[in-house]
């Protein structure tokens, strides 16, 4: 545990130290949100869409892509396995990784709600334990999934093709931008498969409060995140 | 009753690295293929090869990063493929390559991995240890690679372990940078540490190592000291000018090969041009045992 918090202090000094890290994680998300906000939304309807779909987006930003990248790097640079050379347990150095993760999703989701309030006038959240509870949730699901696809990534330099296949394509179908309800029955279909539009939904019943299965969407949360954890686990790979 | 009971456990006190009938398969590829050898406490032992005769396979294995296909192995007692945190504890590994975090500094990596283990050395000591005081603040992305080769070094000291694995510590190094290698590595030797030391550079083994293992194709072909290495597996040499060519002579006994050559030579009233006597050097041995 305190090899843990050690761990964790280290990942935040080196995030930081990290402009590029710093941009994707916080600047790109708010850059889209302040974006299509003056861009296209104007009523209160469509903020009340756009503000728990960045939030969302954040958090996959933050653990999915975050995690892909940083544990690809690692490992092709043999940190891995130097780590895997000391007595460092496992356990604590993924947790200090999810726990950097953590903290960057949540400061994310705080801003992405201040910046709603204030610059959009959206109302603060209607359920807080319900927002920290679908954002933990969410960052336990995408950061798993996150570790499950670096295991799956082969070299460093293919990372952002792999991430963005997946990333992409999943921001675009699962209302980040617009409501679901406008998509073809196909994506729809699809997006209702994959977790980030249950995240999106849980988010938008704790911000704004609009009418969602809670229980439903953290199911398939949930799923996605044992899914990606055994994947995590199982698969793990220390070595190029 | 007490007496041999006590023997066993000095024994086994006494060795740090014991590896018996050692034999490691990737698919239908034999890399090691029934090493034994032995590592005594306070040792400095090399694994002395060219590239691909198993030598980073073997390293590996002991060091717990690979399970071995068949044979024995014990680490300061433990078996590394249980992976004990124990263990980890109370050994040192520089990989042939591994990286860092590219964005601390020398001393927030060494301050870093002197948390992990019990009985740390303390980290600026460490620094200090293998020279590189004046890049303690310099980020581990900007420094050279025989700076970065002394990091190696240092997060494998910082927490003060028995047993130092260093897998080709100066491939690629400058003959400046090696010396300054050899004189951390002969260090280590000063404070009691165990070394298993690989490289495939000759005068390396010959400058570090109390005792050497020639290893090729996953086999020991010849085992000891550096120095009794030379003349135990070969013969002397004799040659002499003849005519102006070079005639050579191998012999067990070159004191009665020397009367006969020069007693003839006196009969003939000549000299003996360009007479030499050598021993075969550690280095003909090491390309005649491992000559393809």
């Amino acid at each position: 545990m305190a090899l843990a918090w050690e761990q964790f202090r280290l990942e935040r000094k080196m995030f930081w130290r990290s402009p590029t890290a710093a941009f994707f994680n916080f600047l790109l998300p708010l850059l889209l949100l302040v974006l299509t906000a003056s861009v296209f939304s104007t009523d209160s309807d469509e903020l009340d869409v756009l503000i728990p779909g960045i939030a969302g987006m954040g958090v996959m930003a933050t653990t999915f892509n975050a995690l892909a990248f940083n544990l690809t790097f690692r490992r092709e640079q043999g940190i891995l396995k130097r780590v895997r050379g000391t007595p460092m347990p496992v356990q604590s150095l993924l947790g200090g990784v999810l726990a950097n993760a953590v903290t960057n999703a949540f400061v994310q989701v705080g801003l992405v709600v201040v910046i709603g309030h204030v610059a959009y006038g959206v109302r603060w959240p209607a359920d807080w334990p319900l927002l920290v509870g679908f954002t933990l949730l969410g960052v336990v699901c995408f950061g798993a999934l996150g570790v499950a696809l670096a295991n799956a990534i082969p070299n460093f330099d293919s990372a952002p093709a792999y991430v963005n296949a997946v990333f992409l394509p999943v921001i675009f179908i699962s209302g980040t931008f617009y409501s679901t309800d406008d998509l073809p029955a196909l994506l729809k279909g699809i997006a209702e498969a994959l977790p980030l539009k249950h995240l999106i939904d849980g988010l938008s019943a704790a911000i704004v409060g609009s009418s969602v299965d809670t229980l439903g969407a953290a199911a398939v949360v949930a799923a996605w995140a044992l899914a990606g954890g055994v994947l995590a686990v199982r698969r793990f790979r220390w070595e190029p | 009753m007490t007496a041999p009971q006590d023997g066993i456990v000095r024994a086994v006190a006494d060795v740090a690295i014991e590896v018996s009938d050692l034999t490691k398969s990737y698919g239908p590829v034999e890399a090691v293929r029934g090493l034994s050898f032995g590592v005594e406490r306070g040792e400095v032992y090399g694994l002395l090869g060219p590239n691909g005769a198993g030598k980073t396979t073997t390293v590996e294995i002991l060091e717990g990063y690979r399970e071995r296909s068949g044979g024995e192995v014990r680490v300061l007692g433990h078996d590394p493929e249980q992976r004990d945190r124990a263990l980890a504890e109370r050994i040192g590994i520089v990989l042939q390559s591994s990286g860092f975090y590219p964005l601390l500094t020398v001393r927030e990596s060494v301050e870093h991995f002197a948390k992990s283990y019990p009985r740390a050395r303390e980290p600026g000591e460490t620094i200090a240890l293998v020279g590189l005081e004046d890049k303690a603040n310099a980020r581990a992305q900007r420094l050279s690679g025989g700076q970065r080769r002394r990091l190696d070094l240092a997060l494998a000291l910082v927490g003060d372990p028995e047993l130092v694995f260093l897998d080709e510590p100066t491939t690629g190094f400058d003959p400046a940078a090696r010396r300054t290698a050899w004189q951390a590595i002969r260090r280590l030797k000063g404070l009691g540490k165990t070394v298993l030391l690989t490289t495939h550079y000759l005068d390396e083994a010959q400058a570090l190592a109390d005792r050497v293992a020639i290893v090729k194709d996953g086999r020991i072909v010849a085992e000891g000291a550096p120095a009794e290495l030379g003349p135990a597996s070969s013969s002397y040499r004799v040659s002499y000018l003849s005519d102006g060519r070079r005639v050579e002579h191998q012999t067990d006994d070159p004191t009665e090969l020397l009367a006969r050559l020069t007693r003839d030579a006196l009969a003939r009233g000549e000299r003996l041009e360009g007479l030499e006597v050598s021993r075969p050097t550690l280095e003909e041995v090491y390309l005649e045992l491992t000559a393809e």
